[in-house]
């Protein structure tokens, strides 16, 4: 928890956005890394200490893929290793499928979240139940990597959230880093899994910047952390929207809110002793994503707070996300996107007793 | 017991050299070359030239104002006017064209204006024109899912009795989907009008052909889908046109689908944000700039006295008069209205969506005071 922790905080002080009158002059004396420089770092220590993990996909070659994360993997393990794929989702996670029967452990990139939905298939009637319906015979350790969500003023088909597709199926783990040290240890952690693992990255951090010393390893992948501690009520966020909630939470101490954010980190399996311990203590919530929220991930977050915690809680779980509209165009993505203003907006809207 | 196994289409496989009907030089190509297609008329020849002319002035106004901040991608075809202006030339208005993000120049042929082509590379709203008034679909960013709806589109069009026509483009790299193996059955099977254009630019992003494909030619695959297939020299409008021509006809006339490759390159980088000095030599971008479509054609129009001096002034002309439309446009902001948002999701309101909207107009007047 602590690497987390403190690895989520540098990261805020090195983001341009939020640097405002932050100082980087106490920071460790360590590289400051990008998040998908860390991607890229986990990629290649995975792929030097285990020569069956390979890596195909989309223009991931020379290239190194459209973000880069892929960059310098050929040149390193060759083309065997690493390779440009036809241009064809479904081929790319269906071949991946038959590699990790036979032993290998593919790691493939989907170039852009809206654009994994030809492999829909493959991922939901086969990767997903591959073990249940073998009785176990047969494992897909595979890695999905999905770039995913909005704010970097993409056009249409670029922006998607598409985390509720993929959690409500039943057989796939589902993660989502939102900073580079947990980029770097989650990514290593899913290559190791026997499961397949639908790895989320959310574009919007690619290149936020930590001061890290790599190999770093955090906490397991299936455990929520708390990034930051208060009284009051807790935000549950993930991926892009863990800033969010940092930056409500900043805002709130102006307004006297105590306010504690959790990073779920795994989307699937969910931490709920981890969430639930927060809520416990701040018997308050709010979930907050990018997604439209109708039958949205939130939903599920508030279900399980709400069953799990419902008599210590003083009211009912809140959700802060996207319209239940398409994803809009860059130049109205400003409106359509949760903001920390929102957050507050919503959170005033309970009866508070603050004393 | 009938295995039903007749065969519905011939079975020759296109020509090996793409077909051609203007050489590099702009001269007429020899006979063998241009597989029993003729020239088109010279009037057809200069209004493909005017079309290209004023589209590759289009494309590079576009291509400086994504650099100065305007737009914020722009996925450009340089280099391609003739695989575009050929193809969609070769439609009457009543048909219908299925374009991709890089067929914006296509657009102009269709009569839509470069502000509306823009929109949304500009970020405004996903899409900015008439579909039906122009018979133009929406540009299609996810690869190769156009191809299937020109196929439902030309079968509904028969259904009525209607002689339609569909046009579909697809790059070399999303004849690899799914979605484009499909388009090309269905089409086959339920045999609809529809010409399928494969711009084989080369590169898909990064990926070379030689990593997308491992068929002699796209058009080679028509023939395992039981349609015709023809390879075209790309740089060449004349044999585009004459081809794409053919193939609406005979689609017109109950013929069928038709899969066309055009082969062609990729002058710009993918897009703005690309950078092609990863995986390709400059070399061959000067090699294939040295082909250039609009030069060949100028050629010969010029060889045959077919365009006079004062039609190329007057082309100049208009070429300025569109790039200065399409700056006009990219320089005013548009006014966009976040409340709209909300509209356009479903035909029918929704209780839900009224709801989001009064809260994001609330948060807008609060913003305001
Ligand atoms: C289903 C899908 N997968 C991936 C992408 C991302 N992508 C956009 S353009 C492109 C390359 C397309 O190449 P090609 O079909 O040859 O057309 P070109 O851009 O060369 O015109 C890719 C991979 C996409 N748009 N849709």
């Amino acid at each position: 928890m602590t690497t987390a922790t403190g690895s989520s905080s540098t990261d805020r002080v090195a983001e341009p956005a939020s640097a405002a009158g932050a100082s980087v002059a106490d920071a460790a004396p360590t590289a400051p890394i990008t998040m998908a420089g860390a991607l890229n770092a986990a990629l290649r220590d995975a792929m030097a200490a285990d020569d069956r993990v390979v890596v195909y996909g989309e223009d991931v070659g020379p290239l190194g893929g459209v973000f880069r994360v892929t960059d310098g993997l050929q040149a390193s393990f060759g083309d065997e290793r690493v390779w440009d794929s036809p241009l064809a989702e479904s081929g790319i996670v269906g071949t991946a499928v038959g590699m990790a029967m036979y032993g290998m452990r593919p790691v493939v990139e989907m170039q852009f979240d809206a654009f994994a939905y030809p492999a829909f298939q493959q991922v939901v009637s086969h990767v997903a139940k591959m073990r249940n319906r073998t009785k176990g015979r047969v494992s897909l350790p595979m890695v999905i990597r999905i770039p995913c969500a909005g704010a970097i003023g993409g056009v249409e088909h670029h922006s998607d959230s598409s985390e509720a597709y993929w959690t409500a199926t039943p057989g796939l783990t589902v993660v989502m880093p939102s900073n580079p040290a947990d980029a770097y240890s989650m990514l290593r952690e899913a290559i190791e899994s026997d499961d397949p693992v639908v790895f989320m990255e959310p574009k919007s951090r690619y290149w936020a910047k930590a001061e890290l010393q790599l190999p770093v390893r955090t906490a397991p992948m299936d455990r929520a952390q708390v990034v930051r501690e208060g009284t009051d009520v807790t935000l549950i966020a993930y991926g892009p929207t863990v800033r969010t909630a940092l930056e409500a939470a900043d805002a709130g101490v102006e307004e006297g809110l105590s306010v504690e954010v959790v990073d779920l980190r795994s989307l699937s399996p969910f931490d709920d002793e981890t969430v639930g311990a927060s809520v416990r203590k701040t018997s308050r919530a709010a979930v907050i994503h990018e997604a439209a929220q109708f039958g949205g991930y939130g939903a599920e977050v508030a279900a399980r707070v709400t069953e799990r915690n419902f008599f210590h809680l003083a009211a009912p779980v809140l959700r802060v996300t996207g319209f239940d509209t398409p994803y809009p165009a860059p130049k109205l993505e400003e409106h359509w996107l949760p903001t920390a203003d929102r957050v507050l907006a919503a959170l005033a809207t309970w009866e508070w007793d603050l004393a | 017991m009938s295995l039903n196994v007749e065969h519905h289409a011939a079975r020759t496989l296109p020509a090996e050299k793409p077909l051609r009907l203007l050489d590099n030089a702009g001269h007429a190509a020899p006979a063998r070359e241009a597989g029993g297609f003729a020239l088109p008329a010279a009037d057809t020849l200069l209004d493909l030239y005017r079309r290209m002319v004023v589209a590759r002035r289009f494309d590079v106004q576009v291509t400086a104002l994504t650099k100065q901040g305007r737009l914020a991608t722009y996925p450009s075809a340089y280099g391609q006017e003739a695989c575009e202006i050929g193809a969609v030339s070769a439609l009457e208005t009543a048909d219908w064209l299925f374009p991709t993000y890089r067929d914006s120049i296509a657009l102009l042929t269709r009569g839509i204006a470069p502000g509306d082509i823009l929109t949304s590379f500009r970020g405004e709203w996903h899409n900015g024109f008439d579909q039906h008034r122009h018979r133009t679909s929406v540009q299609a960013t996810p690869l190769a899912t156009q191809a299937l709806h020109a196929v439902g589109l030309a079968h509904a069009a028969r259904l009525r009795d209607e002689p339609i026509v569909s046009l579909a483009f697809l790059g070399d790299g999303a004849t690899s989907e799914g979605d484009a193996h499909e388009a090309f059955n269905f089409a086959a099977v339920w045999q609809t009008p529809t010409v399928f254009v494969v711009q084989n630019n080369q590169f898909a992003i990064s990926t070379p052909l030689s990593r997308q494909t491992r068929a002699a030619s796209f058009a080679d695959k028509a023939v395992g889908y039981g349609m015709p297939g023809h390879r075209v020299d790309g740089n060449d409008a004349a044999a585009v046109y004459a081809v794409t021509r053919d193939a609406v006809e005979r689609a017109r006339s109950g013929g069928g689908p038709t899969l066309i490759e055009a082969v062609t390159y990729r002058i710009e980088p993918h897009t703005n944000s690309d950078d092609p000095t990863r995986y390709r030599a400059s070399r061959d971008v000067e090699h294939w700039k040295r082909r250039d479509p609009i030069e060949r054609l100028e050629k010969y129009l010029v060889s045959e006295g077919a365009l006079a001096e004062a039609v190329r002034a007057e082309i100049a002309d208009a070429a300025e008069e569109l790039a200065a439309l399409t700056r006009d446009a990219m320089s005013v902001d548009a006014d966009l209205d976040p409340l709209e948002l909300f509209d356009h999701v479903y035909a029918a309101p929704r209780r839900a969506l009224q709801e989001q909207r009064a809260a994001l107009a609330a948060e807008l007047s609060g913003a305001e005071r």
